[in-house]
């Protein structure tokens, strides 16, 4: 909350402050404006005549506000940041600066990045409208003192779907939930199965996928854990959550690496040393958000713009400083030598995490974002797989049910 | 002010000329253009007057309004800007017309508004007439005021504290139940309790409407007994002493002369429950969680679907069909109630 109040004061601020010539202002939401106040002096000590400024709103009001300015072509930064669930239907919508386009040369950089991450910020037409400048590899987090109750190891658990759900049944009768929510990892296998070719919810033709076997199988897992009585039915970021981090109730979380930040600075400081983090179960490598740099077709100082972005994405020192000063995990695959990887994280008992990070951000496939993935993603997670796991729908009917509605709304 | 200076010649007939002759010399003509626009000034005072609420209402209801109705005929992305709009004629309506989750949303917001609507003046009935009844108007004054609170309490302040009261773990709602049943004297009224728990309250889909129903109940009751506290106040001494005199019991002077006599505040209130209820938005999407109306989107009223549809899956012309089905709900059920109650309600029987 006080971040919020922070970064409404700062936009006012910001807004107060009439843009110039030469002038670049970032629309973002926080906690990048942390990151920037470090990061910004040293930008200004190498492009002396590029002022920097930045306006930030929460993450939903951004994402509104950015649509109103590109809606009515007025009021954007000359950087956005746009988060990986947006990109999609964002990228397409004509409203970006092509950066694959001769002013930019995008192109030229793309070996630089993780691969996943930058094609992303593709468009369906294989021009470059976003530029990555965080990513979050897939890890599973665990509780290393639960694991060791039962005398587990964790490559036994996390061998397959099956292993994990005998772990679950072994802490079951110990009183601790496998997972929080069950639908974690359905969504954790729809997402990190996809075909080479295909997209997440549709393939290159449009037609939806969600009737295919990747989404039975998935829904078919959660079910599993769920029936089980597995799985503490609670869902993310609400106060069992937390609760169940802190009392040790809840024995491994599927997430973005960037849980690390949140489980050591206010969820749950107290169990430093219990956690560690491993790969995903069964052998998958994934995501969990990201977010891309842009420049609306309507910035006044693009080539401004331009040099911020590539300084913000494909400096080491400010994907470095990312990592320490918010934990944004680094896009840029020359940082992964650095230093900083080969670091002990006291609050996963020492183990070096960061390095796991960077293997599984090497390995997660790309996935091209396609037009109708909000939608389907919301009717999908939000509506056939909850009626499954909470209301007992049968599978193929709740899929079959959402994929007509997905069939009204993506034309 | 009239042009008296000389003319600068006369005609035959003595009529005066003046430079040329031709009609924008007259002082005549002068004078009598002057003259109305002093007319029109005038009549154009009243309008300068009310132009800033003109202006105001034009830019951001009269237009939006009729902007709204050209977008409903749109396909458009509002991210691919103005020019990325797309007529698609009655598309949006044709392929609202058999959308589930238009209709789901469309059944829940019906069945808020009855659970949400009718209790509401149940409680608020009684209560408001035991407060005109009963109690000194300073005192009246205290509670009605302390019942008005929840209304003017922020929706969003509101729905996050119940948001937590109906945790499942630690909300206080199921602690209070446990405690209940393990109570000593009234134990056995909740032994159900521990057979159903844990109780999610906003996790299943039976039980997120009535959760969502009650805090609207909370909140807008307190309005309502300020409207018929006014209501009851307005009944004449004079007719209870009358169906006392009669021999009215207490019940009978509430039945037979209060409730008849405040029929239009009771048709006011329910107007305004009935607009009001057919739109909720805050309550349910705060309770949700942002969450598309939770588990089987049994908590996905017409207003959060348009919002979602509009905003979340950037479908803005679509959106504003739904939006404009909405309407024509809404004006249909209102004035259904208008004719059944409206007669008797705006004439009343006094």
């Amino acid at each position: 909350m006080k971040k919020i109040l922070l970064a409404a004061a700062t936009s006012v601020a910001m807004i107060a402050s009439s843009a110039m010539a030469g002038d670049v202002r970032l629309d973002g939401f926080p906690d990048f404006n942390s990151h920037l106040d470090k990061l910004i002096p040293s930008f200004a000590e190498k492009n002396p005549d590029i002022k920097i400024t930045y306006q930030m709103n929460n993450h939903g009001d951004h994402h509104k506000k950015l649509t109103t300015n590109l809606a009515t072509g007025s009021g954007a930064g000359d950087v956005v940041i746009v988060d990986v669930g947006f990109i999609g239907s964002f990228i397409n919508a004509g409203g970006f600066e092509n950066l694959s386009g001769s002013a930019y040369g995008a192109d030229a950089m793309s070996g630089e990045f993780v691969g996943y991450a930058w094609n992303q910020g593709k468009g369906s037409d294989g021009n470059q409208y976003g530029v990555p400048i965080d990513i979050g590899p897939g890890v599973m987090y665990y509780r290393r003192d639960i694991l060791d109750s039962v005398g587990g190891e964790i490559d036994g658990v996390i061998k397959d779907w099956d292993s994990y759900i005998e772990y679950g049944k072994k802490l079951k009768a110990k009183k601790v939930f496998l997972i929080a929510d069950a639908a974690d990892v359905a969504k954790a296998i729809i997402l990190t199965t996809v075909k080479p070719g295909e997209g997440y919810f549709f393939d290159n033709d449009g037609n939806s996928l969600i009737t295919s076997q990747r989404f039975v199988d998935a829904f078919d897992v959660a079910k599993r854990i769920r029936d089980e009585g597995l799985d503490g039915q609670i869902g993310a970021w609400t106060n069992e959550w937390y609760d169940g981090f802190k009392q040790g109730t809840v024995a491994t979380q599927l997430s973005g690496a960037w849980l690390l930040g949140h489980l050591q600075n206010w969820m749950a400081p107290d169990t430093k040393g219990k956690w560690g983090a491993s790969n995903l179960p069964d052998g998958i490598f994934g995501s969990w958000g990201g977010s891309f740099l842009a420049i609306p077709k309507q910035a006044k100082n693009k080539k401004e713009a331009w040099e911020f972005i590539k300084f913000l994405t494909s400096t080491s020192e400010a994907q470095i400083a990312g990592l320490k000063n918010i934990g944004s995990f680094p896009v840029l695959k020359a940082t992964y030598s650095d230093a900083a990887f080969d670091e002990p994280i006291e609050f996963l008992a020492g183990q070096k995490a960061r390095q796991l990070f960077a293997q599984v951000a090497e390995k997660v496939p790309a996935v091209a974002p396609k037009k109708g993935d909000l939608i389907a993603e919301d009717v999908v997670f939000r509506g056939a797989l909850l009626e499954v796991l909470n209301d007992g729908k049968d599978i193929m009917a709740a899929l079959k049910d959402a994929e007509r509605l997905i069939k009204r709304r993506v034309k | 002010m009239p042009n008296y200076s000389p003319p600068d010649k006369t005609d035959a007939k003595g009529v005066w000329i003046f430079g040329d002759g031709t009609p924008a010399d007259y002082p005549v003509r002068k004078s009598s253009s002057k003259l109305i626009s002093r007319k029109r000034r005038k009549a154009l005072m009243p309008w300068l007057f009310i132009s800033p609420y003109l202006i105001l209402f034009g830019l951001f209801t009269a237009f939006p309004l009729g902007f709204s109705i050209f977008l409903s005929f749109q396909e458009w992305n509002p991210v691919s800007g103005l020019s990325g709009m797309k007529f698609v004629g009655f598309e949006n309506y044709i392929s609202a017309y058999d959308d589930p989750w238009l209709w789901k949303s469309l059944y829940n917001t019906v069945w808020l508004a009855v659970a949400s609507g009718v209790p509401q003046h149940l409680i608020a009935i009684p209560i408001a007439y035991l407060l005109v009844m009963a109690l000194k108007s300073g005192l009246r004054h205290i509670y009605t005021a302390t019942m008005f609170i929840p209304f003017i309490t922020s929706t969003i302040a509101v729905s996050l504290i119940f948001y937590s009261i109906y945790s499942t773990q630690s909300g206080i709602l199921n602690q209070w139940l446990l405690l209940a049943a393990d109570a000593p004297l009234i134990g056995w009224m909740f032994a159900w309790v521990h057979d159903v728990m844990p109780l999610r309250w906003l996790g299943s889909s039976s039980l997120i409407k009535p959760a969502i129903a009650f805090v609207v109940v909370w909140k807008y009751t307190g309005f309502n007994i300020v409207i018929y506290s006014a209501g009851f106040l307005t009944v004449s001494k004079e007719l209870y002493d009358a169906a006392k005199v009669d021999g009215c019991n207490g019940w009978q002077q509430f039945w037979h002369v209060a409730l008849p006599m405040i029929r239009p505040f009771v048709f006011f209130a329910l107007t305004l429950t009935i607009i009001g209820n057919l739109q909720l938005f805050e309550e349910p999407y705060v309770l949700t969680a942002g969450n598309s109306g939770g588990v089987s989107q049994s908590g996905l009223t017409a207003s959060y679907y348009l919002y979602l549809v509009g905003w979340e899956w950037l479908e803005m012309g679509a959106a504003a069909a739904i939006s404009w089905m909405l309407f024509l709900f809404i004006a249909i059920v209102t004035s259904l109630h208008f004719y059944f109650n409206g007669r008797k309600g705006l004439e009343g029987n006094r």
